[in-house]
């Protein structure tokens, strides 16, 4: 008999707790599966899988405007994986919602009860339509795959208004989940709270859309044998080390100008908490700028500090800075883990088939198309002149 | 004709009539076991809070602009010219941004039931409508809650500071708090000894994301139309790159 690997257990018993969470959730309601209550309502099911998972995502749309509009046509390799990435990272940020909105059964109310006062409806919305470009980017991949020369030809058509239009809805909600936050200045720490959390929000989001691309890529290299391409994320990572140096500088400005940076120094969880998340964030800007970005372990390293960063200030803001205000301790009940596990490795595995199955990392038609589009573009303008 | 609820907590005496009121109105249960948690819940929309000697009502305060009525994605809340701020449940998809925002923690959780539901004090929306005053108020012994007309009930509670200043602290509670509320404290004691948030700013909240959200068209348009130009420069950088690279002897003689 074959020994089935370990990462396979692991699977199995993440999909087993998940599903059994996910009966307690269905049949017993929120209260059965998490420790939220009136005083803290909003959990990591907020805070990680909805939060930072938009915000992992956010490597789609970072890499779809480098490639698409500003043209740098070296990173097209790494394309696909990142488009994959985010349209599974959207697809899994609606599925965790189906277990945390009380009432799942709705989620089309926001479709047709408007409240364009509220930031949630906008999110909504965003989510909702950004996810179609998504999938609308994602899909020639599909119809590659089937050899359909019809629809390519026509989403191959549209393709600049809805590249232009995902950049626009992605931004959009990346800050409007910060923008969540400028309601509750009783309720957040002055730690986070700020004036300009959408901003933030957004900053941060490129940062680690960036961050995750470098992961991914050191991932697919290692799974698939290719070549980590160093030169390609050398030049990504720079413009990571760069952002997160933007984003820090304000952050701490900001802070500052409110009168709230003393409080950094204060014994509490929140401070403590509040120096890991910037030194996740400070530690790989300073790797990179110290050059060391030929050593792909380096860069590997720079990315996931990063990211964890970004998860870091994500949970600061929704749960350990929220927690002071709210008067009670929050922390996840097995089973709120338990979903979350399962969700990520439900992404994980959804991945590895996709890139399994379809021409992910084949770039040979991507090419040809992008090679008679110059032609047919000169012709055009040998025309003109 | 907006109303209001006055809450004199120096009159209360903490028999806790308005609480087995209210949960009658409701219909959700009451006994001594829910009596004795003075906590806000989806069975309890109004507790009394004993505070040493001091008795202090809780209950949602129906704010002049709720916080609640803005987050709601679906418009669930709605704050009537009436002055209650009421709930649909048959549009509520349970986000819970209500009980997040709320500034006085005020909306609860249906957390145990499949099908949950917000709940919250309606100020007795169709009693006051028929002009009947709300069912806490009716049963209250000791005038500590009243209802009526805003303009009176304020005066009301002017009138019983001018008349005992020794009395009462020289502030009503909901007057200004988060841009004002339909419902009035009034205390001998400063409102934070109440159990009451008094470090919350005297303007509205919606405001706040208002600002920025109503920015979202400006932004959206002006991002789009800076990518396609991005687009147009970069793509046709390369188009002329190409084509003068690649024919630059044939280009020449045109250009003659």
């Amino acid at each position: 008999m074959r020994r089935v690997p370990v990462w396979k257990w692991v699977f199995i018993v993440l999909m087993a707790a998940g599903a059994y969470a996910t009966y307690l959730r269905a049949f017993h309601g929120l209260g059965a599966v998490t420790h939220l209550s009136d005083q803290f309502p909003w959990g990591i099911w907020v805070a990680f899988d909805v939060l930072c998972g938009v915000g992992l995502a956010a490597g789609g749309f970072t890499l779809v405007a480098v490639v698409h509009i500003f043209n740098i046509e070296k990173y097209r390799p790494i394309l696909r994986p990142a488009i994959l990435t985010a349209f599974l990272g959207y697809l899994l940020v609606v599925l965790a919602l189906m277990f945390d909105l009380g009432r799942p059964d709705r989620i089309w109310h926001a479709l047709v009860m408007w409240n364009p006062r509220s930031v949630m409806f906008e999110v909504a919305w965003c989510v909702m339509l950004y996810t179609t470009v998504l999938f609308l980017e994602f899909l020639p991949v599909v119809l590659e795959k089937f050899n359909l020369q019809a629809p390519l030809k026509l989403l191959h058509a549209i393709s600049v208004p809805l590249i232009i239009a995902g950049i626009v809805l992605s931004t959009l909600h990346q800050s409007s989940l910060g923008t969540l936050y400028l309601i509750v200045p009783h309720k957040l720490d002055p730690l986070w709270y700020s004036p300009l959390l959408p901003l933030f929000f957004f900053l941060s989001a490129i940062c680690v859309g960036l961050a995750m691309t470098i992961f991914e890529s050191w991932h697919s290299s290692r799974a698939f044998g290719r070549q980590l391409e160093v030169s390609l994320l050398g030049g990504m990572s720079r413009v990571l080390a760069v952002l997160l140096s933007v984003y820090l500088v304000l952050r701490f400005m900001d802070l500052s100008r409110r009168g709230a940076i003393g409080r950094i120094w204060e014994p509490r969880i929140e401070s403590y908490l509040f120096l890991l998340e910037v030194a996740l964030m400070a530690l790989p800007a300073l790797l990179i700028f110290r050059g060391h970005t030929r050593r792909p372990a380096v860069l590997y390293a720079a990315a996931v500090m990063a990211i964890f960063g970004f998860v870091t200030n994500r949970l600061n803001v929704a749960v350990t800075g929220m927690e002071r205000a709210s008067g009670v301790v929050y922390l996840p009940k097995w089973t709120e883990l338990a979903v979350t596990l399962a969700i990520i490795a439900l992404g994980f595995a959804i991945f590895r088939l996709a890139v399994q199955y379809l021409p992910i990392f084949e770039e040979a038609h991507e090419e040809n198309r992008a090679g008679s589009d110059a032609q047919a573009e000169e012709d055009y303008l040998l025309t003109r002149a | 004709m907006a109303k209001a609820i006055l809450f004199d907590s120096t009159r209360c005496v903490g028999c806790r009539e308005c609480e087995k009121a209210c949960a009658e109105k409701w219909g959700n249960p009451y006994n001594d076991k829910i009596a004795e948690v003075e906590k806000l819940s989806a069975q309890k929309l109004t507790t009394i809070e004993t505070h040493g000697e001091r008795f202090q009502r809780r209950l949602c305060l129906h704010c002049a602009e709720p916080t609640c009525v803005s987050v709601c994605p679906v418009g669930a809340f709605e704050k009537t010219a009436l002055g209650p701020v009421v709930y649909d449940e048959n549009k509520c998809i349970g986000c819970r941004y209500c009980i997040m925002a709320c500034p006085f923690q005020v909306p609860a959780y249906e957390w145990s039931e499949v099908l949950p539901r917000v709940r919250k004090c309606d100020m007795c929306y169709a009693r006051q409508a028929k002009g009947e005053p709300t069912a806490c108020t009716e049963v209250c012994p000791a005038d500590a809650t009243l209802s009526g007309d805003y303009e009176a009930m304020v005066a009301e509670a002017n009138k019983r500071i001018a008349e005992s200043p020794g009395d009462y602290q020289p502030y009503i509670y909901g007057l200004r708090e988060v841009g004002g509320t339909s419902v009035l404290f009034l205390s001998a004691v400063p409102f934070h000894e109440l159990g009451l948030r008094t470090d919350l700013p005297k303007s509205p909240l919606p405001p706040l994301t208002w600002s920025v959200l109503s920015a979202v068209p400006d932004i959206a348009t002006s991002g789009a139309v800076l990518m396609g130009g991005i687009y147009w420069i970069t793509h046709r950088r390369e188009a002329v790159a190409k084509a003068e690279g690649r024919r630059s002897g044939t280009r020449k003689e045109v250009r003659q």
